[in-house]
């Protein structure tokens, strides 16, 4: 056993030395075409967009919804994502509000969409969530019911509806199983007809290219500040993608 | 009565029948395609098991609905029917239940092992680790706060982390084997049936174990033991009474033109263009499919794969004595040792990708390392195994028939 663990470690170190070294890459945060495709369409967003009528986003989710620290909901993704936005359609009113539920589940938020959207009358919700469900592991059938009830509520008060799936946490997979979640929230997307932002291959996608190091730990805010910066506007993008709206139009008027 | 099993165990006397039975084993002989698929399932397990990466493409899991958890415990289901049918019929219940009994206990201290290396991992992730991007993640390890509530769980089998939802799985089929058994040796058939109305009634009134700190166990004991049961039926005589269905030319249609059905729904997870070409009305009457009650989906693609196999790959194929395939016969001979060998295999390869923040490269080089690790080893115990029977101070045969196929 000692000698096949030294010979396993040999092998290691030769390709270790063989790989060139990681360096601290200028993050460029390319997001594949495919992972924001999508026919689910906003109607709703492209009503507005159309109209030039302000749009009222809100982002419902959890704990990685947000950063801490002082600076921290400046530069979480809705910050970021608002930010976006407003740089790519200029002109259009464009407001970003964050609701957070830390430690809920999908069920437990599903619960209160009704009243959130009954208050807000947002014109798209981005619903966060997926961690906390793979955290307890909540039966996944549970789990898609409870989407499903979500997704119907904010659709029937009115409103676009974008999902967006867990975190990729490579340190994290041998303690959280987030596959059946994953699974679960890309068959319910499909199903109402809503997009997806798969917030999970997006990140993995990100981690492969070494555009972040998500191994790494660290102390300071930098690299997630820097993820989140990204995902913001990958999801500024996905929301252009997916209602065919072109803001090419604004600059006509 | 109608098992395969000849009253004398020993006896070396391939018989000649001409056509063949497709899965029976005549007695004294190994199937070894049995060996070879469960050493490829646990090949698959341990790959499946650490993060995806190039290898994982090759896991049959990426081709249709069914996984290497139902190659296992299908075999695993035969080959303890097989073992353990014998020695009731030479020993009688009680020293066979005893026997099984042993085994139990064995796979249970090796689950217990498997903890405890897996909270060395995660207490050392947990002190370690830091990151603010990850801090509700980070929140799943605030059970090592409760460590006298979690050990006590994990020891009754409720509390399972990731990846070790198996051998808690066969405890619970194990446990029910000597009955079993007993019930086969008279009436197979019904045992079949009764396994199958516990299977239904899984679905109908939702029978699940509770696991810790919430939720069910992953691989519900209900609904797999219809796979196990099944395995067990195939050994006693059920796969030679199926002999006409397993020829027929019909079966071996369907089963094909399924698996490529099964194929291309995979083919639309992994290629979203693909989509749009999937009706929706499958879709919704299709979707869950459910891996913790053994969807129904799964066990016909299974069913599918295993009738095809067992059509193109005859038991006297010469392949299965040449080298090549020498590794996966001797990992699926020592399956126990081998899959407990692969868990941690999977966490320790996992731990050294995620400390040096490895590349594919490395990733590739850990899987394959892994293989020949587990393959090294299957060839020291076999050796040792022929090394110990040596000293002929006893006879083997009793104790043969533990080794041989009952591992899980």
């Amino acid at each position: 056993m000692k000698r096949v663990a030294g010979i396993a470690a040999a092998a290691v170190l030769v390709v270790l030395a063989a790989s060139p070294a990681h360096a601290e890459a200028e993050h460029s945060c390319t997001v594949p075409a495919y992972l924001l495709a999508t026919e689910n369409p906003l109607p709703k967003i492209a009503e507005a967009f159309k109209a030039r009528a302000p749009m009222r986003v809100l982002v419902v989710g959890s704990r990685s919804s947000a950063l801490s620290g002082p600076d921290g909901t400046a530069r979480s993704y809705p910050a970021r994502f608002e930010v976006a936005l407003r740089n790519r359609l200029p002109g259009i009113e464009i407001s970003v509000t964050t609701d957070l539920h830390p430690k809920e589940t999908a069920a437990d938020v599903a619960g209160k969409l009704e009243k959130i959207a009954g208050e807000q009358h947002p014109t798209l919700v981005v619903w966060q969530t997926g961690t906390v469900d793979a955290m307890r592991a909540i039966d996944p059938d549970d789990f898609r019911t409870a989407l499903d009830d979500g997704i119907a509520t904010l659709q029937k008060a009115g409103a676009d509806v974008i999902l967006m799936n867990l975190q990729y946490s490579p340190r994290m997979e041998t303690v959280l199983a987030a596959s059946p979640y994953l699974d679960t929230m890309r068959v319910v997307t499909q199903e109402r007809s809503v997009p997806l932002f798969d917030r999970f291959s997006i990140m993995r996608a990100w981690s492969e290219a070494g555009d972040f190091d998500l191994f790494a730990q660290a102390r300071t805010i930098g690299v997630a500040a820097r993820v989140h910066d990204c995902i913001g506007r990958a999801l500024a993008k996905l929301v252009i993608e997916a209602s065919h709206i072109n803001p090419a139009d604004l600059g006509v008027r | 009565m109608t098992t395969v099993i000849a009253p004398e165990p020993d006896s070396k006397t391939a018989q000649p029948d001409v056509k063949a039975p497709p899965l029976p084993v005549v007695a004294g002989e190994r199937e070894l395609r049995l060996d070879l698929f469960r050493g490829l399932a646990l090949w698959l397990i341990f790959v499946d098991h650490l993060p995806p990466n190039i290898l994982t493409w090759f896991t049959i899991r990426n081709y249709g609905f069914s996984d290497a958890t139902e190659i296992f415990i299908f075999i695993s289901g035969y080959t303890a029917a097989f073992v353990y049918s014998r020695a009731m019929e030479e020993r009688g219940f009680i020293v066979a239940g005893a026997r099984i009994f042993k085994r139990i206990w064995q796979i249970y201290v090796a689950h217990i092992f498997l903890f405890m290396i897996y909270l060395a991992e995660i207490s050392y992730i947990a002190t370690s680790f830091e990151n603010p991007l990850y801090s509700e993640e980070m929140g799943i390890l605030d059970f090592l706060k409760h460590p006298d509530i979690t050990i006590v769980q994990a020891m009754l089998l409720k509390f399972k982390p990731v990846n070790m939802d198996v051998l808690p799985l066969y405890i619970v089929l194990m446990l029910f084997l000597p009955a079993t058994i007993w019930l086969m040796r008279r009436k197979p058939d019904l045992t079949l049936v009764l396994s199958l109305a516990i299977y239904a009634l899984t679905w109908e009134l939702d029978l699940a174990l509770p696991a810790y700190p919430n939720g069910v166990w992953v691989f519900n004991p209900f609904a797999w033991q219809f796979l196990f049961v099944f395995g067990a039926w195939c050994a006693l005589g059920g796969a030679k009474r199926m002999a006409r269905i397993l020829a027929s030319r019909i079966t071996l249609g369907l089963s094909i033109a399924y698996l490529v059905f099964a194929f291309y729904v995979t083919l639309t997870w992994h290629v979203p263009q693909l989509h749009g070409y999937l009706p929706r009305w499958l879709e919704s009457w299709m979707y869950p499919i459910n891996k913790t009650d053994l969807d129904v989906l799964r066990f016909a693609h299974f069913l599918a794969l295993a009738m095809v196999t067992v059509r193109f790959l005859r038991k006297d194929w010469p392949g299965l004595k040449s080298p090549w395939l020498r590794p996966l016969i001797l990992c699926g001979q020592h399956s126990l040792e081998i899959f407990c060998l692969g868990v941690f295999l999977a966490f320790a390869g996992h731990f050294l990708l995620v400390e040096t923040a490895g590349g594919a490269g490395l990733h590739f080089v850990i899987s394959m390392t892994g293989i020949v690790i587990m393959s090294c080893t299957a060839w020291l115990l076999s050796w040792y195994k022929v090394e110990a029977s040596k000293g002929g101070k006893r006879p083997i045969a009793a104790a043969s028939a533990d080794m041989i196929g009952s591992s899980p």
